[in-house]
């Protein structure tokens, strides 16, 4: 007990209270989420002007923000047909994380290990496919394990890690990266906050109120730019491993 | 003070030496990615500074450099907390 006040065990933050199907507040956030992504994009394509304003504006800017910045950049031309994969991968991860910096509702829904990870098999089952579907699968498994180009002798060193790295490594990686960086934010504001709430009671202690609001401050400033970034990275990843597994050439 | 010692409570021990497993994982596990970012992004600006035209692509690839090596320093983290007494 700190000051007075009863904390719960850390393992609060990562048990919570479950409703009938397992339903609990990260279901309902996810599932605002989805509501979120469909509504910016379908109310933004309604009015199709030639001059976008208002949502539409949004819709484009998100659009064109993962057509020129990530597909361009990483696949060329011919993965624009992955565009509205990595489009709706881009803002759903992006609207799920945002919820962790929402007043009453700050869960970012990516800190339960479940959703990253199905975002991730499932990128992992769609670069499988599209490389077994453009070079056939024995020429995809020949350039994975024999990567062509590097002297023979490589090829011991070579093959355990490029097979560990594509099937095992890789959507592991991704999953964990976005869980753990959307936890340890979580887990960031959290504290802060309760330490900062704590130190309110009046006393000695009063004067390091003001550090700790501002640092907590700071660390939701910071929170905004992290999820930003981490549904940017995960989109740019999944378009990196879909362009590794069209284009083989290293 | 051997006598002490006998009179520990054994699961505290076990507490003892599970919040200290936890410190030494995330510890040792943050040391590297905190060299390799910081390599990657003064690579990345001196790269910026060399040659501004190219900084858009330069910035692209030291997001992308900084999300790898940044997994490492968080599977560490993960980790720690997976670690049970």
């Amino acid at each position: 007990m700190i000051l007075g006040l009863e904390f719960p065990p850390i393992s609060h933050v990562v048990e919570w209270p479950v409703g009938p199907l397992g339903i609990n507040k990260v279901v309902v956030l996810m599932w605002l989420s989805t509501i979120i992504a469909i509504g910016v994009m379908w109310l933004g394509g309604r009015k199709k002007s030639l001059v976008p304003t208002g949502i539409q504006n949004i819709a484009e800017s998100a659009v064109d923000f993962v057509e020129e910045g990530i597909v361009m950049q990483t696949i060329g031309p011919d993965g624009l047909k992955f565009t509205p994969f990595l489009i709706t991968l881009f803002t759903f991860i992006l609207s799920c994380n945002i919820w962790g910096l929402v007043p009453l509702a700050p869960m970012p829904v990516n800190a339960r290990i479940a959703l990253p990870v199905f975002m991730a098999l499932l990128v992992y089952v769609i670069y499988h496919t599209v490389g077994v579907l453009t070079q056939g699968p024995i020429t995809y498994m020949k350039n994975i394990m024999f990567m062509p180009g590097v002297p023979k002798v490589m090829y011991l060193l070579l093959t355990p890690i490029e097979l560990v790295t594509k099937f095992i490594s890789q959507p592991l990686s991704m999953a964990v990266r976005l869980f753990a960086n959307m936890l340890a934010g979580h887990l960031l504001l959290v504290s802060f906050a309760v330490i900062t709430a704590g130190l309110l009671t009046l006393g000695p202690t009063l004067v390091i109120f003001p550090f700790s609001f501002g640092l907590l401050v700071f660390l939701t400033t910071f929170e905004v730019l992290v999820a930003f970034l981490q549904a940017y990275i995960f989109t740019i990843l999944a378009a990196v491993y879909i362009a590794d597994a069209m284009h083989p050439a290293h | 003070m051997l006598r002490i010692l006998a009179e520990q409570d054994p699961g505290e021990l076990e507490a003892g030496l599970t919040a200290v497993g936890r410190g030494i994982v995330y510890g040792g596990a943050a040391i590297g990615p905190g060299i390799g970012i910081g390599l990657v992004v003064g690579n990345a600006i001196t790269a910026m500074a060399r040659q501004p035209e190219a900084a858009g692509m330069v910035r692209t690839t030291m997001f992308l450099g900084i999300a790898f090596t940044e997994a490492l320093a968080l599977f560490g983290f993960v980790l720690a907390f997976i670690i049970s007494g």
